[in-house]
């Protein structure tokens, strides 16, 4: 335990913050995450074209060099278009929207979900508990692309639907923590002196358990967002993803794929690297968080 | 002397309890007919071995024992009413509120992720219906009846920010929220250094006697229970083997498991010669004898030991002095002593 501070200072979240700043790799990642995430939120104000306007677009456009000047409207394709006319910077930009909505968004709402059903599980025991965790294992223990593939192709596309089914494929993981931690959590005694003083159980589990289970469990959300993104970007390659009028990182790869064999590489490239960048900077938070976050490294 | 037969009901009254755990090896009698009476604002010292069943009844009459263990038999009668027949609901309103438990470890006891006033205002609010101000100002209130300095500086705290003693006052102040009838403290000052131990146990003491709350003071230490209790109950194997005014088991002891005890503590024997100990280990549960417990052990033991002893009293001059030994009577060597 380390020394004791001053009384202003002291929350458990403070010192998380100070031991993660000790790490500059992991600083670049969040500040790259943060450039990242800016980029996506300021996309109208930052880019010379909406990709999804297709009254801005310009076949005539279409396929040119990266650096090249724009026939009509006057600014740089800087990144090149695609086979549309797409300017790809602005297409990235947007695409960026896209990856991170569906990442953050399928990871926040399968992480309440799974950590609910892991407290659920955790709490009921016997079959309730023996059901869901069982559940969980079927669930586990399907390739992930294949069950996606089976409920996209029922769903349909759109990105609801990715998120839909991203949700459906990721609850399990938090449920598994969830539940395992709760079950650690419940043996220690602080839960046996709050039912000494006589709280309800589910004011236990939610109030006293849930608090000391989210470590773990935002680890996992950070590394969950990359993968979830990862899962989008090549569902949309597989073109069972989000429909090609709001492109993605994974579906503008996928349209520049087909012009990479005629030295056309940009279309794909550009959005590679940026759906790279991504993954990188959110490993690198979700490393280090876990390294900061893990009870068993800590000085 | 005459005080303690008084008409009043006692604040607890524990008629043969029996609590068993259902383990795969088979049944253990972990309390094994358990039987004392408390009353307000009298101390009560439950002393035994590890594995004696002395937290075992602690958390049996808190209503806290978990499967595999089960309280099977007999009454805890708080104030006259029965605890044992009431819905878990009605237990858990008296519990924290008119029962409150004091646990050993003061590390492992607060919740690590919540500030001390998180949890002070929830424990509050589990009985009470008050606005978060005055559930606030009853906490600080709380801390200050512990003797700690600066409350409102220390309820912003986290448990790892106070010191071992600190949290335990916390713990402490946490249990008197609500002004209970009755504190059951199991080894409260065991994690604790002595200096501390001693602070806390005359801040308990004055509380007790200007609250008149009533204390179960759980405890392997012969000497800490011998400065704050009023009666003590000695437990082995799940059984009081004596049970008495603290002046009649520490200073007459008649069961030779007692007698062994004291004969145990350091201070008791010569310097430099070797530490008194009780043969033999404690027996296993699962093989009980079925006489005396403590008869493979004793050196006293004879035949008649194969048949359960009742209590016994056997000093007609102390009637609440209680033993349960065929062959009681004082240690030999005290009595070379005083000879």
């Amino acid at each position: 335990m380390k020394a004791q501070r001053s009384f202003d200072e002291h929350s458990i979240w403070w010192r998380v913050g100070a031991d993660f700043l000790h790490s500059r790799v992991a600083v670049a990642g969040l500040v790259l995450l943060a450039l990242v995430v800016l980029a996506a939120l300021a996309a109208p104000w930052i880019t010379p074209q909406n990709p999804y306007d297709l009254m801005q677009l310009d076949v005539l456009d279409a396929r040119l060099h990266p650096g090249t000047p724009s026939s009509a409207a006057g600014y740089t394709y800087w990144l090149g278009t695609d086979g549309q006319g797409r300017d790809l910077y602005s297409a990235i930009i947007y695409g960026l929207r896209i990856s991170l909505l569906v990442g953050v968004g399928s990871a926040a709402i399968a992480a309440v979900l799974g950590t609910l059903v892991g407290l659920l599980a955790a709490y009921a025991g016997g079959k309730l508990d023996a059901l869901l965790m069982r559940l969980v294992d079927l669930l586990l223990s399907f390739p992930t692309i294949l069950m996606a593939l089976m409920i996209l192709a029922y769903v349909g596309k759109g990105v609801g639907n990715v998120v839909l089914t991203l949700v459906l494929l990721e609850w399990a993981y938090y449920a598994r923590t969830a539940r395992g931690q709760a079950l650690v959590e419940t043996q220690r005694e602080y839960v046996e002196a709050a039912r000494g003083l006589g709280l309800a159980r589910w004011r236990i589990l939610t109030g006293h358990i849930l608090p000391n289970c989210l470590p773990p469990l935002l680890v996992i959300g950070a590394l969950q967002i990359a993968r979830a993104i990862t899962l989008e970007a090549t569902l949309s390659f597989l073109g069972l993803g989000v429909p090609i009028t709001e492109p993605s990182l994974g579906l503008l790869i996928s349209n520049g794929y087909q012009y990479l064999l005629s030295n056309e590489y940009w279309i794909s490239f550009f959005p590679g690297v940026a759906l790279l960048a991504t993954i990188v900077a959110i490993n690198l938070v979700g490393d280090q968080l876990r390294d900061v976050l893990n009870p068993r490294l800590q000085k | 002397m005459s005080a303690e037969f008084s008409t009043e009901v006692p604040t607890l009254e524990v008629r043969d309890l029996q609590t068993r755990f259902h383990t795969r090896g088979g049944v253990l009698p972990v309390v094994n007919g358990v039987s004392f009476t408390l009353d307000r604002g009298k101390v009560l010292g439950l002393v035994g071995e590890s594995g004696s069943g002395k937290s075992v009844t602690g958390f049996s009459i808190m209503g806290l024992v978990d499967p595999p263990g089960v309280v099977e038999g007999g009454q805890v009668l708080f104030q006259g009413k029965d605890l044992t027949q009431l819905k878990p609901a009605e237990r858990r309103a008296l519990r924290g509120n008119r029962i409150a438990m004091i646990f050993q470890d003061p590390m492992a006891t607060l919740n690590p992720v919540l500030r001390v006033d998180t949890q002070m205002m929830e424990a509050v609010h589990a009985h009470r219906k008050v606005s978060s101000a005055e559930a606030r100002q009853q906490a600080a209130n709380a801390l200050a009846l512990m003797g700690i300095p600066s409350p409102n500086d220390r309820l912003r705290a986290y448990p790892h920010q106070l010191s071992g003693g600190m949290r335990q006052r916390v713990a402490i102040a946490i249990a008197l929220l609500h002004g209970p009838d009755l504190i059951i403290a199991d080894e409260p000052t065991t994690a604790l250094d002595v200096t501390i131990q001693a602070q806390i146990l005359s801040e308990m003491q004055k509380l007790v006697r200007e609250t008149g709350t009533s204390l179960i003071w759980i405890s392997h230490d012969l000497s800490v229970v011998a400065g704050l209790a009023d009666d003590i109950a000695v437990m082995y194997a799940g059984r009081i083997v004596e049970h008495g005014t603290v002046d009649d088991v520490l200073d007459h002891p008649q069961h030779p498991y007692t007698q062994g005890l004291i004969g145990s503590l350091p201070s008791a024997n010569r310097r430099g010669a070797r530490l008194r100990q009780i043969p033999g280990m404690a027996p296993n549960l699962l093989q009980m004898p079925a006489g005396c417990a403590f008869a493979p052990r004793c050196a006293r033991a004879s035949a008649a030991c194969d048949t359960l002893p009742e209590m016994v009293r056997p000093r007609p001059e102390a009637q609440a002095h209680e033993v349960r030994c065929f062959h009681f009577g004082p240690a030999p060597a005290l009595a070379e002593a005083t000879a």
